[in-house]
């Protein structure tokens, strides 16, 4: 079983501030993190890598920041990595970073099951699964709480197949499928490990690849700024204008927040 | 190529995209049209058209069940070439969400999903959805020759308006079967509704230390007749509450009059659902949890101590 987790970094969203006067974002200089749902994927993929054999690959697309963020992927369990820095990727909409994700999955050429966040935590737009699918012409399956994957034998030749629990509003849907098969992961598909120290220490040594448009053959009118079809207009914080009264003695409190309420007009008796 | 094709398979969302469709085609100038389908697509038609479609494509093929992405991405892009439609706006559900996105790239088009906003500008759809996790709106435009647009499912109610007529279209598709099987479908357990609804939201999170401790929060939940929700892991990991009540960014969205936060620390990802809340009121242990940073009032204490009391003030209040 060859896997290759995409992940992406995103900065600390906790750390954002926003500048009071014009709503806007203050994102330079925060530390950049791996997200819950792609931590969770490297987690299956290693687990998977356990029962099943084969390799774990690590792929992620963005700043150069990604040669020190990614070491935690390889201290996870991946094998190897991957990381496309190249400014010509810089401001890339979702259409541009899945050609650049896709061209790098078709370069690595042998891979069984993409595994990735269903969803990135800053933008939670859940584009890249579907798009990177169709782009490598592979059925896809998104919100994957539960994954098993089934070796069997068809006649003399090995046969792949994921199981897979699709969230769904109302319902679990169970699904199977054929790999390879491109699939989006939520939280609860596990709990992730943490890397100990002599694993953090071995990531060093793994090997770690930097590819650039050359590499996987992309040109300037694919991908980046230009090639963007989405243009944002603004990106502001809505205006929140709260009170902030915190009482720090319980009693006080209590009764201070009963009375407020009262006169805010919000409980009615 | 210039119209606008609605796509949900939730009909009350598909009849409230029409709606807000209309004001948009209008402004727009382009014609309005649904796309139905599977098997009852010729029943549902004759209704859409009380909403503002004045053409219903209507497709059927075996090739649409179970549910695959690629499947349906395909039929819509055949149905948006017979409609020559430039735009098109899908319910952003679980299953708009898989596939609005496919839709798109088979288009080579731009996407925004989870919109919460529509509008038209300078002859431009606008559209605005949450990023940074949800400390932030953008309003962005797609300027591709076709344009991906997945709005949340219940942004729009869906108004019938007078005299709406329409011809209904049959398209033959060209579809390769799924290869995805369907071996089970398991319904969630239902909790107590709508949250969105809620005039009073009372949420818990991760600082209630059992699920046998719910029994400290829901007198103060009836005291002010209110509504239990939640954040993800209380749901999702911890399995205390039903899934369907929890609130945030991937949960329920709800403007209460009043939203208070126990033992919750206050992530983007959960306050965000809560934001139009006109009061917040929060209790935490922990004077520095971001919680207070967007609350009205706080109490910093730890809750096993806070809530009994408040519990008994408000029952005092209110005489019960
Ligand atoms: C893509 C994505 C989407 C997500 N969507 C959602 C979503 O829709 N909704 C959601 O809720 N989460 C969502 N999350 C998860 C979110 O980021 C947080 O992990 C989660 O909201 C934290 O829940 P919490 O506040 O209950 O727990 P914690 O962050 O652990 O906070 C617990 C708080 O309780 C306080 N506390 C502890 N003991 C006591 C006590 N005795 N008395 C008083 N206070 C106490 C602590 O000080 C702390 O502040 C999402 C995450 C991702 C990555």
């Amino acid at each position: 079983m060859n896997i290759i987790v995409c992940m992406k970094q995103v900065i600390d969203l906790e750390q954002i501030r926003i500048k009071p006067n014009t709503r806007e974002p203050v994102t330079k200089g925060l530390p950049l993190l791996f997200g819950d749902f792609e931590k969770c994927a490297l987690e299956e993929a290693v687990r998977i890598q356990e029962k099943h054999g084969g390799k774990v690959t690590a792929l992620a697309v963005g700043s150069p920041k990604l040669k020190d963020t990614i070491k935690e992927a390889l201290a996870i369990g991946a094998d190897e990595a991957i990381i496309l820095t190249d400014p010509m990727f810089n401001d890339s909409d979702a259409m541009g970073s899945a050609r650049v994700i896709a061209k790098a999955i078709h370069k690595i050429g042998e891979y069984d099951l993409i595994l990735l966040g269903d969803s990135s935590a800053d933008e939670y737009s859940g584009e890249i699964p579907p798009r990177i699918a169709e782009l490598l012409d592979l059925p896809q399956v998104g919100f994957a709480r539960e994954l098993e994957i089934l070796e069997g034998n068809d006649q003399g030749t090995n046969t792949k197949t994921i199981r897979a629990v699709r969230d769904l509003e109302d319902a679990l849907e169970v699904v199977e499928l054929d790999l390879p098969a491109v699939v989006g992961v939520t939280s609860e598909l596990n709990t992730p490990r943490l890397a100990p120290l002599s694993a953090i220490l071995k990531a060093g040594r793994k090997p770690l690849n930097e590819w650039g448009p050359e590499d996987i053959g992309i040109t300037a009118d694919e991908v980046g700024a230009n090639a963007s079809v989405v243009e944002v207009l603004s990106n502001l914080a809505p205006v929140q204008d709260r009170k902030e009264i915190i009482y720090e003695d319980v009693e006080e409190g209590v009764a201070e927040v009963v009375k407020a309420l009262l006169q805010e007009g919000v409980l009615t008796q | 190529m210039n119209g606008i094709v609605v796509y949900s398979e939730l009909e009350e969302t598909a009849l409230g995209l029409l709606t807000k469709g209309r004001e948009l085609a209008s402004e727009l100038n382009k014609p309005l049209s649904v796309a139905l389908l599977g098997e009852q697509a010729g029943d549902r038609a004759e209704n859409t058209f009380g909403y503002g479609a004045t053409q219903a494509f209507i497709a059927d093929s075996p090739a649409l069940t179970p549910f695959q992405a690629s499947t349906y991405a395909a039929a819509l892009k055949q149905i948006m070439t017979h409609a020559e439609a430039d735009i098109i706006l899908i319910g952003s559900t679980r299953r708009g969400r898989e596939l609005a996105p496919r839709l798109a790239q088979k288009l080579s088009a731009g996407c925004v999903t989870d919109a919460i906003s529509l509008s038209v500008e300078d002859n431009r759809l606008i559209v605005e959805r949450r990023a940074l996790g949800g400390n932030t709106v953008s309003a962005k435009v797609i300027t591709s020759q076709q344009q991906v647009v997945a709005v949340m499912p219940k942004l729009y109610d869906a108004e019938p308006m007078t005299g709406g007529a329409g011809e209904v279209i049959p398209v033959s598709l060209e579809l390769q079967g799924p290869t995805t099987k369907v071996l089970e479908r398991r319904p969630k357990e239902v909790g107590i509704g709508n949250l969105e609804e809620a005039d009073v939201l009372v949420c818990i999170g991760r600082g209630l230390n059992d699920k046998g401790d719910l029994s400290l929060i829901q007198p103060l939940v009836d005291s002010v007749g209110g509504m239990l929700g939640c954040t993800r892991p209380i749901s999702h990991e911890y399995h205390w509450l039903t899934e369907d009540q929890m609130v945030g960014l991937s949960g329920k969205e709800s403007s209460p009059n009043l939203y208070l936060a126990i033992g919750i620390s206050g992530q983007i990802q959960h306050t965000v659902g809560v934001m139009n809340a006109k009061v917040i009121v929060a209790i935490n242990n922990d004077k520095n949890a971001p919680i207070f940073k967007i609350a009205d009032y706080g109490i910093v204490g730890d809750l096993y101590q806070v809530v009994p009391k408040l519990t008994e003030k408000l029952q005092s209040e209110f005489g019960q």
